[in-house]
């Protein structure tokens, strides 16, 4: 077959089974639109911004497992595709990022929106390719999903000059099938070596302890773990990134760890002998300080990536590979040994375990006159049935979510983690439902965050994505508003959100229902009848306590052992 | 501690800029670092000087391999023995027959070569490890010295431990 490099490209998103690529269009990619015109079998997504291509798709590759795939035009469209670039890169996101650039000859002459995309995004991309020659096209888009999909996923950007679109310039083309890098080797073989020692390790344990995190959701081992964690029984925290993939409510899960953990886990983490890490990489908001992380624990660590092993905590028993090949491994040599879990240490270790569950440490005030941000959760999860795809932003309500919301599947809890970026949250949701087009699909946001990619509201109008919009409206950037409380003596500096708009005006103006709901006594009914209107978009105010904080609550800098917490009358 | 690794990577454009990118992305030092196609022209050779703690080094090894375009690695400081080369060239003053001997005097101790004579400098070169060079221009009036260039380091393991596809 004779194709042009503008029909390459979409004739090759087709051949790689790509089903959405969200874009926007501009001058260096218009040669990539035309062809896209000329196709039906890539669905485009229009975007009101370039961010929200990125956070689209990356919502569609969290929720479906498949990558994501954006199109933006050079220059401005690629640096406003940067910070969804970094946030899939943070969490290693499978997104393969087309980016146009100036036609090849004009390159380094600062020409008309010309940028260094390659440079500018090297910093945050698994991996980059500036196509040279459209003979080289094809394969480049093969080597870019095979890198963003293999191994530790993550984004990959593909700057394609408009000369390497040019339709009068026709090549042979065949759908690359396969391949392979020589300087590239995802697959790794689990040391068997290290598989016993790890379970030497695990059933010699008085205090063991599993913490899983964002690995285990993206190697799709969620079976496995449940398999592992029950055949053991011994507790499990999961980190922001993990939730899901062990289920909640669960008597083994003991809630998630961290800066904004659970008592029980955090503690348990600190008094663990034996700690297994599952695809996590012990980022200080999970670890707190250093000096005081699990201070007693042989430290076992499962993960694909090298470079996370003994990156931020030393690693006694590092086990590389995929985690759900390891944890099959792991479980076949447990069974396999003649020995058994201590039971009798175990059964004192649960039972100080069950001690400090018995703290309710995410308790709330439930007789507030004010609605509360953990009451609208509370009844989310209620109405939901828990059976709802939850994208976040970034903020009180993420930490809110993870904590109130029980997610019992992988996939399901869609936040920005590592980067921690606010206007995530909307187009995500916007990917995810079009990734899951009968699923139920719920944004939680805050009313500063919703506003860093508001416009992309035209986008769910468009696509008739039936999102569910849940702004716990605190009047307040209240993550920051509860650090300047805690920390800075209560000085609030510019973290009130004044001006705010009419968001169910604002809401209707998009074409969408706006609902405004100020009292406790309506949440319920109010997310009902939301729920019931399946094939609107229904953005929803709630008029929330402006001063509650998130709790418990490990400041910067501190042990696990340390946390802060509520005081109820 | 300071370690020389040595890597082959994918001779396309930019790769330099991946790794001088994650040394300062990442705060690890870099005190050297050379490259060059190789015989085989879709590789280069690329000879990094860096040092830190044990833990640091290590990360630096997991980093630099996991760079897509990297295809092998070897921390020649961590693996036995090996050569260390560096080249410098440096001009000094040499403007009476008393310093132009003892400039002589100290080349010929270092085997080093003087290239270039005019009536007031020398330009001589000297090959080594690093701590040679320094050694010469330890030796050398500092006030003399007039400019030194040096290469950086290469290196390579000795016996039939090879860095190859
Ligand atoms: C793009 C971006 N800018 C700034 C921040 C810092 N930040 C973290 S949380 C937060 C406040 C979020 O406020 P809101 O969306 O209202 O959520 P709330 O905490 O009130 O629930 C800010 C400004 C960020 N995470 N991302
Ligand atoms: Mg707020």
């Amino acid at each position: 077959m004779e194709l042009s490099g503008d029909d390459i490209v979409t004739q090759f998103l087709k051949d790689e089974g790509v089903e959405y690529v969200f874009g926007y269009p501009g001058g260096a990619v218009l040669h990539i639109y035309d062809a896209l015109f000329r196709q039906d079998a890539v669905k485009h997504i229009l975007v009101r911004h370039e961010q929200g291509a990125t956070h689209a798709a990356d919502g569609y590759a969290r929720s479906t497992g498949k990558p994501g795939v954006v199109l933006v035009t050079s220059g401005p469209g690629a640096t406003n595709a940067v910070t969804g670039i970094a946030t899939a890169y943070l969490d290693s996101i499978p997104l393969v990022v087309l980016t146009g650039q100036v036609t090849s000859a004009f390159i380094g002459s600062d020409a008309f929106q010309e940028v260094d995309s390659v440079g500018i995004t090297r910093p945050c991309v698994k991996h980059n390719f500036l196509v040279k020659d459209v003979k080289d096209l094809a394969i480049t888009l093969k080597k870019a999903f095979y890198v963003a999909t293999t191994g530790r996923p993550g984004p990959v950007v593909v700057d394609i000059p408009k000369d390497i679109t040019d339709p009068n310039i026709k090549i042979p083309y065949e759908y690359p099938e396969s391949i392979e890098l020589r300087s590239y080797h995802p697959v790794v073989e689990v040391k068997s070596s290290q598989v016993e020692k790890a379970v030497d390790a695990l059933l010699s344990a008085k205090r063991p302890m599993i913490y899983s995190g964002g690995g285990a959701v993206l190697s799709n081992s969620s079976n496995e773990l449940r398999t592992f964690v029950r055949q053991l029984g011994y507790p499990i925290t999961q980190t922001l990134m993990g939730l899901g993939a062990y289920p909640e409510p669960d008597p083994l899960n003991v809630g998630m760890l961290g800066m904004h953990g659970t008592y029980e886990a955090n503690l348990a983490m600190h008094e663990c002998d034996v700690l297994l890490a599952v695809g996590a990489r012990f980022d200080d908001r999970v670890t707190g300080e250093i000096k005081q992380f699990c201070p007693n624990a042989t430290v076992i660590h499962i993960d694909i990536d090298p470079s996370s092993v003994s990156k931020n905590v030393h690693v006694d028993i590092p086990i590389i590979g995929d985690v759900k090949q390891v944890l099959i491994e792991l479980s076949n040599a447990i069974t396999a040994s003649k020995r058994k879990p201590d039971t009798k240490a175990l059964k004192t270790w649960w039972k100080q375990i069950n001690e400090w569950s018995s703290k309710d440490c995410l308790r709330y005030d439930r007789n507030s006159a004010l609605i509360k941000p953990q009451f609208v959760l509370e009844k989310l999860y209620e109405v939901t049935g828990g059976d709802a795809f939850i994208t976040s932003d970034v903020g009180q309500h993420q930490m809110f979510t993870a904590q109130f919301y029980k997610f019992d599947e992988p996939r399901r809890w869609i936040n920005s983690g590592g980067l921690g970026t606010m206007g995530f949250g909307l187009p995500a949701a916007i990917g995810t439902q079009l990734g899951n087009p009968d699923a139920t699909v719920a944004c939680v946001t805050g009313e500063a965050s919703i506003q860093m990619c508001i416009q992309e509201l035209a986008t769910a109008f468009q696509y008739s994505t039936p999102i569910k919009v849940i702004n716990l409206n605190n009047r307040y950037m209240g993550m920051v508003r509860q650090w300047q409380e805690f920390f800075y003596e209560s000085r609030y500096s510019h973290s009130y959100v004044e001006a705010l708009p009419d968001f169910v005006k604002l809401a209707e103006a998009y074409g969408h229902v706006g609902m405004l709901i100020e009292k406790p006594e309506d949440v319920e009914g109010a997310l009902k009848e939301a729920f019931a209107m399946k094939d609107r978009l229904v953005f929803m105010d709630f008029i929330t306590d402006q001063k509650e904080n998130v709790y418990p609550m490990i400041a910067a800098g501190k042990g696990h052992h340390e946390m802060h917490e509520r005081e109820l009358a | 501690m300071q370690h020389i690794i040595s890597l082959l990577m994918e001779n396309e454009s930019g790769a330099l800029s991946r790794v001088a990118g994650l040394f300062s992305a990442r705060g690890y030092n870099i005190e050297s670092l050379t490259v060059a196609a190789t015989e085989d022209a879709s590789l280069s050779r690329m000879t990094i000087v860096t040092s830190g703690s044990n833990e640091i080094i290590e990360q630096i090894n997991k980093q630099l391999n996991k760079l897509i375009d990297v295809v092998k690695l070897v921390d020649i400081t961590a693996n036995g023995e090996h050569i260390e080369r560096e080249l410098m060239l440096i001009k000094v003053q040499a403007d009476n027959s008393e310093k132009r001997e003892e400039v002589k005097r100290q080349a010929d101790i270092f085997h080093g070569r003087i290239l270039d004579v005019t009536d007031t400098t020398y330009i001589i070169e000297l090959t080594g490890e690093g701590s040679k060079l320094d050694a010469f221009i330890a030796a050398i009036d500092a006030s003399d010295i007039l400019e030194t260039v040096r290469s950086g380091a290469t290196g390579i393991t000795r016996g039939e431990t090879c860095l190859r596809l």
